[in-house]
């Protein structure tokens, strides 16, 4: 990934940073500028919560060039609680702990690196919701692979 | 607007070809059509492919393929809709003539995989998805396929062996057709035991990567039979589209785009769903053949993986689907596949589908699915007295 297109996503990929409809109140994640609820203009940022539970999940076994060290893998759709789905890969878990409609949080990890002097790009993932943190923000930004 | 016809047909094997690259494929395909309808001058040619610059490294294909053809000078460009390339291709075939901007119209389909290594196939076919914000997150075309799979099972309460009868359909149907690639029958133990590829897709829910190409040569309905004895009609063309990103959404597990493009087909074709004979759907996953079941309108919310099991979808049921292989099993050849599924509906409706011929068949219907439902293009077919 060329670094200016890591760097256009840092809102989104490293705060949840989505958008607001001011016609309607829609939450948006990704943004989209146009509310899909309203077709009126939605573009007042809005930063999720990053709390939502599992809709689907898949563990990938065969995967795209540049994932391969990861594999197998688990990826996700993942309900926020503001309303809207989003695709993640889920860490800290085992394929058959997950289930639909387990809580999760959001997490900021490595989503791939493109060999050995190319961009790693971070991101988010999920992972379950961990109880004794469930008061915290969710964004403890504990950055590892 | 006129009325357009499809006065021949073209097909190369859907396989692994080592020896023949993206423009011996088309042309191959190309000069079979062109000898069926006994056509030598054409207006346009339009060819339908999705990867051939992120695998061969070689856009431009319109007028690469008429070059190749020896048409010096011909209109043609190269139309991408992702797996829906072919069918979209076609559309504009038909909109020339129909419209009358043109009189004789060639439509290819091509795709060539084989060519890059499985895990470059996997990444290219993932550009059909919104790549900021499902490819990035290693999102794979399975993995997207099986998160509708799974939750479809979770809704409905299905189990994974509850989707065996559409790939044993479809491999059971390839075996009499001499241009599949997976030639083989498979039985439930098989598909229960298959080895998995995203969970719970398997590699017996999932076609196949392979190379091919398909061609049909259009011209105005009225002029058909001059060219050959036994023409179809297309009735109805119609193109829908959805978000890329399928967890933009609101409900997932109904493909919008394939309910307004059937039922724009339905419209023009002035046809309900129960006058189609058969009906070539677009099973890249079962769980793809299950939904569009459903949003088409030929079975219930639900209901598409009951209508399996019932056996509505042989040959001998009430809606017969994959009727030469399918995706799953004469192979899925991306941007060809449009065009496959548009020559086997020719070849049924003139009554050459050989073992495999539906009897009396007189309206088909063919849908190409780009990506998991953003673009879908369907057509309605009918046999010429
Ligand atoms: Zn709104």
């Amino acid at each position: 990934m060329h670094p200016a297109r890591a760097w256009r996503g840092r809102s989104q990929r490293y705060r949840l940073e989505g958008e607001i409809c001011e016609g309607c109140g829609a939450r948006l994640f990704p943004p989209r500028d146009i509310c899909p609820e309203c077709q009126r203009p939605a573009r007042t940022p809005y930063p999720l919560s990053g709390r939502g539970e599992v809709y689907s999940y898949t563990v990938v076994y065969e995967p795209p060039a540049g994932y391969e060290e990861q594999a197998p893998y688990i990826v996700a759709l993942i309900k926020l609680e503001e309303g809207p789905l989003i695709s993640a890969m889920l860490t800290d878990v085992e394929p058959e702990e997950v289930y639909i409609g387990m809580p999760v949080e959001m997490v900021t990890r490595v989503l791939h690196r493109q060999g050995e002097r190319g961009v790693i790009a971070y991101g988010y993932k999920f992972r379950p919701v961990l109880r004794r943190m469930a008061t915290m923000p969710a964004q403890p930004a504990t950055v590892t692979a | 607007m006129r009325e357009v016809a499809i006065i021949g047909v073209g097909q190369t094997p859907v396989g692994e070809h080592w020896g023949k690259g993206l423009r011996e494929l088309a042309l191959e395909a190309l000069e079979a059509a062109m000898r069926d309808a006994g056509v030598e001058r054409l207006d346009a040619l339009y060819v339908g492919n999705m990867l051939s610059g992120q695998v061969e490294a070689q856009e431009h294909l319109g007028a690469l393929v008429a070059d190749f053809a020896g048409m010096h000078g011909v209109e043609a460009v190269k139309v991408e809709a992702a797996c829906a390339s072919g069918a979209a291709a076609l559309r504009i075939g038909y909109a020339m003539i129909a419209g009358g901007l043109a009189d004789f119209v060639a439509v290819v389909g091509v795709e060539k995989m084989t060519d890059a290594a499985g895990e470059a196939i996997t990444a290219a076919l993932a550009t059909a998805a919104d790549a900021e914000y499902e490819a990035v997150h290693g999102m794979t075309f399975t993995a997207l396929n099986a998160l509708l799979m799974r939750r479809y099972m979770h809704e409905y309460g299905y189990r994974r062996e509850d989707f065996a009868p559409f790939s044993i359909n479809a491999h059971r149907n390839a075996v009499h057709n001499p241009r599949a690639m997976l030639r083989f029958p498979i039985t439930e133990e098989a598909f229960a035991s298959a080895r998995m590829i995203a969970d719970p897709i398997t590699l017996l829910d999932a076609s196949p990567i392979c190379d091919g190409a398909a061609a049909v040569i259009l011209c105005p309905a009225d002029q058909a039979r001059a060219f050959h004895e036994r023409p179809v009609r297309i009735l109805a063309s119609a193109v829908a589209t959805d978000t890329v990103a399928l967890h933009d959404r609101r409900d997932p597990l109904w493909l919008e785009a394939v309910a307004l493009s059937a039922y724009r087909a339905f419209q023009q074709a002035g046809a309900r769903p129960e006058d189609i004979d058969f009906f070539e759907l677009h099973d890249a996953f079962t769980i793809m053949a299950a939904l569009s079941l459903e949003a088409s309108g030929f079975a219930p919310r639900g209901r598409g993986v009951a209508m399996a099991l019932e056996g509505a979808i042989f040959r001998d049921g009430r809606l017969p689907i994959a009727t030469m292989g399918g995706l799953k099993a004469r192979g899925h050849p991306v941007g060809a596949t449009g065009i496959y599924q548009v020559v086997e509906a020719v070849l049924q409706l003139r009554g050459q589908a050989g073992p495999n011929q539906i009897p009396h068949a007189r309206l088909g219907m063919t849908q190409n699915i780009g990506g998991t439902g953003a673009t879908v293009i369907t057509h309605i077919l009918e046999a010429i007295d």
